[in-house]
C-alpha cells in the first residue's frame, strides 16, 4: 500500500535535487530547470493530498494553478535570459555583475 | 494493490534517476531532454494519485509548453552558449559543488525526519475524510468536480490567475523585443 509518507519522501527528494541544481549550476537555464523541479515536487504533494478532498477537489485545483503559474514564470524568465545573453554574451549568473550604465 | 505499488516504485525510480541525471550532467541539451523524462514520470505519479486531469495538464503545459520554450531559448541564444559552458566546467568540479551537495543532502535528511515524525497518514483531517467517504476512489470521475469547483469555489483565484497569465504574456513579449525599437 502506497501511503502519503511515500509521496512526501519522494517529493522531498525531488525538492532537494532541485535545490542542488539551483545552487551548483552556473547557467541560468539550468537554474530555471531546478526551479521547475522544486515546483513539481510541490505539485506532487498537492495532488497526493488532494486525494482526500473529493468534494472541494482543492488539491487538484491548486495543482492546476501552480502549473499555470510555472508556465507564466518560465515565459518571463526565458525572455529575461535571452535579453541578458544579448547584452553580456553569457548567462552565468555569477558573471553578470554590472548594471546597465 | 501490488500493481499500484510496483508502478509507484517504477515511476519514482524513473523520476528520481532522471532528476539526478539532470543534476549531474554537464551537457546542457542532454539534461533538458532528461527533464522531459522526469516530467513524464511525474505525470504518471499524478495518475497514480487519481488526478488524471492534472496529469494531462502536466503533459500538455510542461512538456508541450515549457520544455519547448526552454529548447527555443537554447536555439535562439546560439552556439557560443554551449561551448562557453563546456570550458567552464573543466576546473574545480568537485570542490565548488561540495557546499551545494552538502546543503541539499542535509536538507533532505531534515525533511525526511520531519515527514517520519509528522505521521501524516494518521492526521485528524485525513482520518476524518476517510470516515466521511470523502476520498477519491478509482471509479470516480474527477473532472466534473474540478470544473464545478473552478467556476464556484475557486472563481476568484481563477480570474486572478488569468489576469496574471495575460500580464506575463505581455511582459514576456515586451522583454523579448529587439533593442532600440522602444521609444
Amino acid at each position: 500500500m502506497i501511503t502519503l509518507t511515500h509521496y512526501l519522501v519522494l517529493s522531498g527528494a525531488l525538492f532537494c535535487i532541485g535545490l542542488y541544481v539551483i545552487l551548483a549550476k552556473q547557467n541560468a537555464v539550468q537554474i530555471l530547470i531546478g526551479v521547475e523541479l522544486m515546483l513539481n515536487a510541490a505539485i506532487l504533494n498537492l495532488v497526493a493530498f488532494g486525494r482526500f478532498d473529493k468534494l472541494n477537489s482543492s488539491g487538484q485545483t491548486f495543482a492546476l494553478f501552480a502549473i499555470v503559474l510555472a508556465a507564466a514564470a518560465t515565459a518571463v524568465a526565458l525572455a529575461i535570459v535571452l535579453n541578458v545573453y544579448r547584452r553580456y554574451k553569457t548567462i552565468d549568473p555569477g558573471r553578470i555583475n554590472e548594471l546597465k550604465d | 494493490m501490488t500493481l499500484i505499488t510496483v508502478m509507484f516504485y517504477l515511476m519514482a525510480a524513473i523520476a528520481l534517476g532522471s532528476a539526478l541525471y539532470v543534476a549531474a550532467s554537464k551537457n546542457l541539451v542532454r539534461s533538458v531532454f532528461m527533464f522531459f523524462v522526469t516530467l513524464f514520470a511525474l505525470a504518471g505519479l499524478y495518475v497514480l494519485c487519481l488526478a488524471d486531469f492534472v496529469a494531462i495538464t502536466q503533459v500538455v503545459v510542461y512538456v508541450g509548453g515549457i520544455l519547448v520554450l526552454i529548447l527555443f531559448a537554447f536555439m535562439l541564444s546560439g552556439r557560443e552558449l554551449l561551448s562557453g559552458l563546456q570550458q567552464q566546467t573543466n576546473r574545480l568540479i568537485a570542490i565548488n559543488k561540495l557546499p551545494a551537495l552538502m546543503l541539499a543532502v542535509l536538507f533532505f535528511i531534515v525533511l525526511v525526519n520531519v515527514f517520519l515524525k509528522a505521521n501524516i497518514d494518521n492526521a485528524s483531517w485525513i482520518s476524518q475524510s476517510i470516515a466521511q467517504k470523502n476520498v477519491i476512489t478509482v471509479t470516480d470521475v474527477t473532472v466534473n468536480g474540478i470544473g464545478v469547483n473552478l467556476m464556484t469555489n475557486y472563481l476568484l483565484p481563477f480570474e486572478a490567475i488569468s489576469i496574471l497569465l495575460l500580464m506575463a504574456l505581455v511582459g514576456a513579449a515586451h522583454l523579448s523585443r529587439k533593442e532600440g525599437e522602444a521609444a
